[in-house]
């Protein structure tokens, strides 16, 4: 630094020296206001090119009598869209998106809850439980699927083999509405309850403790402290995950796409055929526009689902308060 | 007291219970993918892994191109994780630490995109992929991924906690320029949230399935496009589906439970933001 000094100040004995450091002041100036932007410029290029432009370009795309054979697109308004909504397969698809994800979702939420109450005490080999419990998360979709079809065999599965043990008839999973959707939720739901208990666990962690210790005072049971303090607490937390996993039920695709060996209707009469199966079969047809028009819809339900999670979360908060 | 032991017995047992049917699933498709078919028919079914294993692997080499697609799930996965590290490094950089115009609006949009499925523009971005001429390769599944909003959020938490402002300014006052700053401060400091984030990026592009289906050819696939041609293509031949699965899939849940304890700690400090 002592040596530094004297170098500093030389500068301005020389004629140049003035220009330079206005020079060097401009760039610094230049480096400060527009540096930042070149950091996220990438991510808003990229987002830009591959997000935004694609899914404005969707509803263009759904407007149109498009297939990708034909370099003609003619356009005919919103006719794709009144065809969906007629067509009693879009209809179908709804209703088993919707089953498969309340089917998953109710069951999965109360029992992460309940891993997470677990989890958040002090407990020996923490590391061990946390660890398996998101195992089947880093298992791959596909693979999941192709464990679950074996075990959900009709003839050769494991779960069967236990029901006929118990002199029960054995279940053909793939052939009933219901039984099919129990078999799909069952992947989801092993592959996501882990998951969603560790989110649940990490917002626990932050509540206070001197409100359970008071609870713990006034004599609350275990199961209550649950209810009344950590459940009120990490509400933020618990919308946070229904909405994440709305969403994802809205695109469920691999489960019925390989659980019924890749037939794309979701079975002979359609029975868990998911909206995105029902999507990727029009897309298969090479039918752009009309494909375009269900993967619209699709956003339309996930925004009008998000919005009524906000709305009750909302009026939860009020009533509480 | 007693009463305080039998209930953390009772947690334990229980905890126990859910890490046996979390994990049961996993080892039974060992157990098949070691079977011959035959077997499967047998009352009781198997339940103890056989002799078979290295036998069904090479079927699989067999039927599929599964060398090949193992190579491009490394290519893919690596490739993007490494982009997503450094991208989003520096976009939580700017958005943690440098003050700029429309930084809060441009932070927001960013937490917007997360919100958005990929499905609403699947088709124009198919459309784009056959422009480019890149259906059947793997830009088509890299190149979109080299930055997503979960990663520049995840930076931008993670900097703005653990990047000390004093040492920016410590940097300035010796005469760094920003990139300086940002190759002697802010990559150091990121190192720790950016490992996290390069493995469970890893992991997603281990795993993603549809795009890739949409876009990859079955010659040419990735390790989830192949192993759904076996699925596809051979249904009652369990134990080679299986065989494959347990080969695209161990490799990643033993290095997840190696590292597990970081990647989980790097969910659950993301989520509590969330």
């Amino acid at each position: 630094m002592a040596t530094r000094a004297p170098e500093r100040a030389a500068p301005p004995r020389r004629p140049g020296g003035k220009r330079r450091l206005t020079a060097r002041h401009w760039r610094h100036a230049v480096d400060v206001k527009a540096s930042p932007y070149a950091y996220v410029a990438p991510f808003f290029l990229l987002f830009c090119a591959f997000g935004l432009f694609p899914i404005g370009y969707t509803l263009w795309v759904s407007l149109h009598e498009w297939t990708l054979l034909d370099d003609e697109h003619t356009f005919v308004g919103l006719e794709n869209f009144r065809v969906l909504l007629a067509d009693s397969y879009f209809w179908n698809a709804t209703f088993n998106t919707l089953s498969i994800g309340l089917l998953s979702m109710l069951p999965q939420l109360l029992l992460a809850l309940w891993l997470a109450h677990l989890l958040n005490r002090p407990l020996r080999a923490q590391n061990f439980f946390r660890i398996t419990l998101l195992l089947p998360n880093v298992t791959s979709v596909v693979a999941v699927v192709v464990i679950f079809s074996q075990i959900f065999g009709r003839d050769f599965g494991l779960i069967n083999w236990v029901i006929t043990s118990f002199g029960f008839d054995g279940i053909a999973w793939r052939d009933g509405t219901l039984s099919s959707h129990v078999a799909i939720s069952t992947m989801i739901m092993w592959r996501w309850t882990g998951y969603n208990a560790l989110i649940l666990l990490a917002a626990m962690q932050a509540v206070p403790r001197e409100l359970y210790e008071a609870a713990t005072i006034d004599g609350a049971s275990s199961f209550t402290q649950l209810r009344k303090v950590t459940v009120p607490m990490i509400r933020p937390t618990i919308a946070f995950v229904v909405i994440t996993s709305t969403i994802g039920s809205m695109q469920i695709f691999a489960e019925p796409l390989l659980f019924g060996a890749y037939t794309l209707t979701g079975g002979q009469d359609r029975q868990y055929q998911t909206l995105s199966l029902f999507f990727y079969e029009n897309y298969m047809r090479l039918d752009f526009g009309f494909s375009s028009a269900i993967s619209w819809m699709i956003f339309v339900f996930i925004l009008i689902i998000a919005g009524i999670n906000y709305l009750l979360t909302n009026r939860m908060k009020g009533s509480i308060r | 007291m007693t009463g305080r032991r039998v209930n953390n017995r009772l947690t334990y047992l229980t905890l126990t219970a859910v890490a046996f049917f979390f994990t049961i699933p996993l080892y039974y498709s060992i157990v098949v993918a070691s079977r011959d078919n035959a077997s499967l028919a047998s009352v009781p079914p198997p339940l103890f892994p056989g002799g078979n294993f290295f036998e069904n692997v090479s079927r699989v080499f067999d039927t599929v191109p599964f060398g090949l697609a193992m190579v491009n799930s490394v290519l893919v996965a690596g490739s993007i994780s490494i982009s997503v590290m450094f991208f989003s490094t520096l976009a939580g950089f700017a958005f943690a630490k440098l003050r700029f115009r429309g930084r809060n609006i441009l932070l927001l949009m960013t937490v917007g995109t997360m919100m958005v499925p990929t499905l609403a523009g699947i088709i124009p971005l198919y459309i784009l992929m056959v422009k480019l001429e890149w259906v059947g390769s793997l830009y088509a599944v890299v190149v979109p991924a080299l930055v997503n909003a979960f990663g520049v959020f995840f930076m931008t938490q993670f900097l703005s906690r653990a990047l000390p402002t004093e040492l920016l300014e410590a940097g300035r006052v010796d005469g760094c320029t920003t990139w300086g700053l940002v190759w002697h401060v802010v990559f150091p400091a990121a190192r720790p949230a950016a490992a996290v984030l390069g493995m469970l990026t890893f992991m997603t592009a281990w795993n993603d399935y549809m795009w890739p289906l949409m876009v990859l050819t079955p010659e040419n696939p990735t390790v989830q496009v192949a192993l759904s041609t076996l699925a596809a293509g051979y249904v009652n031949d369990y134990v080679m589906g299986l065989a494959g699965t347990a080969l695209g899939t161990l490799p990643l849940v033993i290095v997840f439970a190696l590292l597990g304890k970081h990647i989980i700690g790097g969910i659950m400090q993301g989520a509590v933001k969330g």
